[in-house]
């Protein structure tokens, strides 16, 4: 007997938010307005996903108003993270919109009394034999949308699409051009207020005494907000705002803090901390061949930061017991459930709602600062207050990316082939975001009266992609592995989710090592690669990129090549990269030379934009970036202590993209990190015949590995 | 306060102005002039970059004292949607940005570069650009708006 086919599935985001008219209404004066609950945060999401909506539904992309995330009104798609928004957003809107169009086609088909297999839809206009003809906005009224999705809707084959697959322009762009306010930075409100926290510079340290005598001197000054150890001051400008918080800050006593690493030895303090330790992965083969020697490895890379070219900044409002809130959070809903502990109040009493922000690169400050807006509004007799960090708080009290220690020991036979791989990671863990435990992750909460504790990091579970683990387990097809995690439970540092989170760290641990093994054998290191890999897809990215850089260029005296692959998150974009770069003792990264699959590309030169991004910032954390810190405080408070790579500095970036119309879309906003990391560090050797596992791959680092091999 | 007057934008402008109050502050303080943003406060990002008598300069360490008769030009004064300057055009075609945060300032430096170097070379971009932050990683894109917008201003 034949099984029946399994039960068509709901697209995950759909199935928590079934409701069609959350996604779709069709408004007057013929437009459309799609309301994803994914934010722009500079991916160049919305335009995406106003792509897939204008293809299913056949209309013109001009026609498609994008309605930011607003807890009143979006369907609730959790955080916008770890490159899901193709998958889960623009999954859900291709099969919502899909639906919709059958409804007004069979509504249309029963007014117009014609057969709905004989209609069609060009731009909103519904038509058929016998010029016959309607309109969704015609329709509007006979169709309801308050309806639950069902899973029978078929979205047109890819040959069928007109606008996804092609490289249309960014519809935030113009605005950002032209200066009309679009950042949440920028808004402007009639009788808007301004409010500064004061934080200490001590990390960890408590606020017992504050004289306010001066900062109330302060011409402006609206209030002062105390709540236990948390304070501010609302003003009426930002200058005023600034110089009251300036008089605040000379008459602060702290007392307490918490001491810091050893910012020199990471790895010692990481490795010896109180651990949850989880085995993540085994793999067993009987052994065939004989262990002749075991390479054992360690790889670190520092405390990252987000590093935000505009600080974060907030704005609420009080009205009685509700709060409106405007942020530029990752995630409205799970940023209401941490307001909602915080202030005791149901989350139905508050309103957060998106507005743009700069680039965040994951969990900064942008939560944080949403708890100081309603905090520092609540002293303000129900006017707006819109709150803004510093330069220097943005760079010492927002979460960094998370430190990690990896080792790999790997056990090879006579003819230096593996036969074993042991890979652990030492890392406090890589989230610790809003909304997702009993106890708020936000900053403010940790300095209230009666305090929640510091969130101590977790990591998501493997089938979410792991944190720490991210990308641990190899995607090569090594006989025998065993994978483990020392999650820290102490956390000094503070630290949640970072672009790829720990995927940057072990795909630069495996894909170093495997370039050493390479080595070793004396085989070349695309070949080595290409030899344990058995996914096609994985094989044809590093194939193009090998082509795209006529691999392996000769060797030139002062430059080096070197390669680095990983598919995100194992299930995610392939992408392999090749660094050409050139120097002694002072690294330069000339050239980059990416491919890229993500399956489906929507937009496709947006694809191109993200790993771009990608593969430029990834080499700014390679050069230069490492949160500093001494034993009491974080020292990297300014662009000049905390150096990113600047344009003279930047390398030419050449992408190619291996589209394949057929395949479900993935994410590119972090494919690009791992493979770029390792191929600067390979090609580091293949220069200068050193291995610096030590990141940043800077001047004195190298000095030391030279040092160290002499 | 002292009056302090300049040209903001080719208007005549006067704001009674603490003489050590940030350019920037008032700006977008009073004057509700957003396209300059506000990044670290200290003159190394560049996201505040406004022209004053055809330079490139950070406005949020820049005293208002020392704006007094000087031309100053900000990104909302290098053109419109109706009537855009050739960079903004470029910037566009090009799709130069990611986040965008960084771009008013980044407008600003490369409008200066190109009244005073109509041709550059993508060096002298680079080098032109070098005091400007870009967190996204939009770099080359932006450099090649900018060598775009240069031939067109060369052949228009």
């Amino acid at each position: 007997m034949m099984t029946p086919p399994p039960a068509p599935k709901l697209p995950i985001s759909l199935t928590a938010n079934p409701r069609l008219s959350s996604w779709v209404r069709f408004t007057g004066e013929g437009r459309v307005a799609i309301s994803p609950g994914k934010v722009e945060i500079g991916q160049g999401i919305v335009t995406a996903l106003a792509q897939i909506a204008a293809d299913e539904l056949e209309v013109d992309m001009s026609r498609i108003e994008m309605i930011r995330a607003s807890t009143a009104t979006s369907p609730n798609e959790g955080v916008t993270s770890g490159s899901l928004s193709i998958q889960q957003s623009g999954r859900a809107l291709r099969h919502v919109c899909a639906e919709v169009r059958q409804r007004f086609l069979v509504a249309a088909s029963e007014r117009l009394g014609v057969d709905a297999a004989r209609l069609e839809v060009n731009d909103g206009m519904i038509s058929g034999p016998g010029n016959v003809r309607t309109s969704y906005w015609e329709l509007a009224g006979d169709v309801s949308l308050d309806h639950d999705a069902t899973a029978g809707a078929i979205a047109k084959s890819a040959v069928k699409r007109a606008v996804a697959g092609h490289s249309v322009e960014r519809i935030d762009i113009p605005d950002k051009v032209f200066a009309r306010p679009r950042f949440i930075h920028d808004a402007a409100l009639p009788g808007l207020l301004h409010g500064r926290v004061l934080r200490p510079d001590i990390s960890g340290a408590r606020l017992v005494a504050l004289d306010e005598d001066a900062a109330r001197a302060i011409p402006g000054l609206v209030a002062i907000a105390r709540d236990g150890g948390f304070a501010g001051v609302v003003s009426d400008s930002e200058a005023a705002a600034e110089a009251a918080l300036n008089a605040l800050r000379k008459r602060a006593t702290w007392s307490g803090g918490e001491p810091l690493p050893d910012e020199d030895d990471l790895a010692g303090f990481l490795r010896c901390q109180p651990a949850q330790t989880t085995i993540i992965d085994t793999r067993t083969t009987a052994a065939t061949r004989q262990h002749a020697r075991t390479l054992r490895r360690q790889y670190t890379r520092p405390y990252i930061a987000h590093a935000s070219i505009a600080p974060s900044c907030a704005i609420a409002q009080w009205d009685g017991d509700r709060i409106h809130v405007w942020t530029h959070s990752q995630g409205v809903y799970l940023l209401r459930t941490d307001l909602a502990i915080v202030l005791k109040l149901p989350a139905e009493n508050i309103v957060v709602e998106h507005v743009e922000g700069a680039g965040c690169y994951g969990h900064n400050a942008a939560d944080d600062v949403a708890l100081d807006a309603v905090l520092l509004a609540k002293a303000a007799s129900g006017r707006q207050v819109r709150v803004q960090w510093s330069r220097h708080d943005e760079m010492s009290h927002a979460p960094f990316g998370a430190a990690m220690a990896i080792e790999i020991e790997a056990d090879l036979d006579e003819d230096n082939e593996i036969i074993g791989w042991r890979h652990a990671i030492w890392s406090n863990g890589h989230a610790a975001r809003p909304g997702r435990a009993a106890q708020p992750a936000l900053l403010g909460a940790t300095e209230i009266a009666n305090p929640y504790p510091r969130m101590i990091s977790t990591n998501p579970p493997a089938a979410n992609g792991g944190g720490g683990d991210r990308n641990s387990v190899p995607l090569y097809d090594l006989p025998a592995w065993t994978i483990t995690s020392h999650r820290l439970l102490t956390m000094p540092v503070r630290t949640s989710a970072l672009r790829t989170l720990g995927a940057q760290g072990n795909v630069f641990a495996i894909e170093s090592l495997l370039d050493e093994i390479a080595a070793l054998r004396g085989e070349d290191p695309i070949a080595f690669r290409l030899r344990h890999l058995r996914d096609e897809r994985a094989k044809d990215v590093i194939r193009a990129a090998a082509r795209r850089a006529a691999w392996k260029p000769q060797r030139r005296s002062g430059t080096g090549h070197g390669v680095g692959f990983a598919r995100y998150k194992n299930t995610g974009a392939y992408c392999a990269a090749i660094a050409e770069i050139e120097g002694t003792d002072e690294i330069r990264v000339k050239r980059l030379t990416l491919a890229i699959d993500v399956g489906e590309t929507i937009n496709p030169d947006g694809v191109v934009n993200q790993i771009e991004g990608g593969a430029i910032q990834a080499t700014s954390w390679v050069l230069k970036e490492r949160v500093r810190f001494d034993g009491t405080r974080i020292t990297s408070t300014s662009w000049t202590d905390y150096p990113i790579l600047t344009f003279t500095e930047v390398p030419a970036v050449d992408v190619e993209i291996i589209q394949r119309p057929e395949v479900e879309p993935v994410g590119a906003g972090e494919a690009a990190h791992g493979p770029v990391t390792a191929a600067i560090a390979n090609a580091v050797h293949d220069c200068l015949g050193v291995r610096v596992r030590d990141l940043p791959i800077t001047r004195d680092r190298i000095i030391a590995a030279m040092e160290l091999a002499s | 306060m002292p009056t302090i007057e300049f040209q903001l934008n080719g208007t005549a402008t006067a704001v009674d102005a603490d003489p050590d109050q940030a350019l920037l502050d008032v700006l977008r303080g009073r004057l509700g002039v957003t396209g300059p943003h506000f990044g670290c406060g200290a003159g190394e990002c560049g996201a505040c970059h406004v022209m004053v008598d055809d330079r490139a300069i950070a406005s949020c360490d820049m005293p208002m004292w020392s704006v007094a008769g000087k031309d100053v030009v900000t990104v909302e004064g290098l053109g419109t949607a109706e009537q855009p300057h050739p960079l903004q055009r470029a910037f566009i075609s090009e799709q130069a940005m990611q986040c965008g945060y960084c771009v008013s300032g980044i407008l600003i430096s490369a409008a200066a570069l190109l009244m005073h170097n109509p041709s550059p070379t993508e060096a002298e971009v680079r080098a032109a650009l070098d005091r400007n932050l870009c967190r996204c990683g939009s770099h080359n894109r932006m450099v090649r708006a900018v060598l775009r917008a240069a031939s067109q201003m060369a052949t228009s």
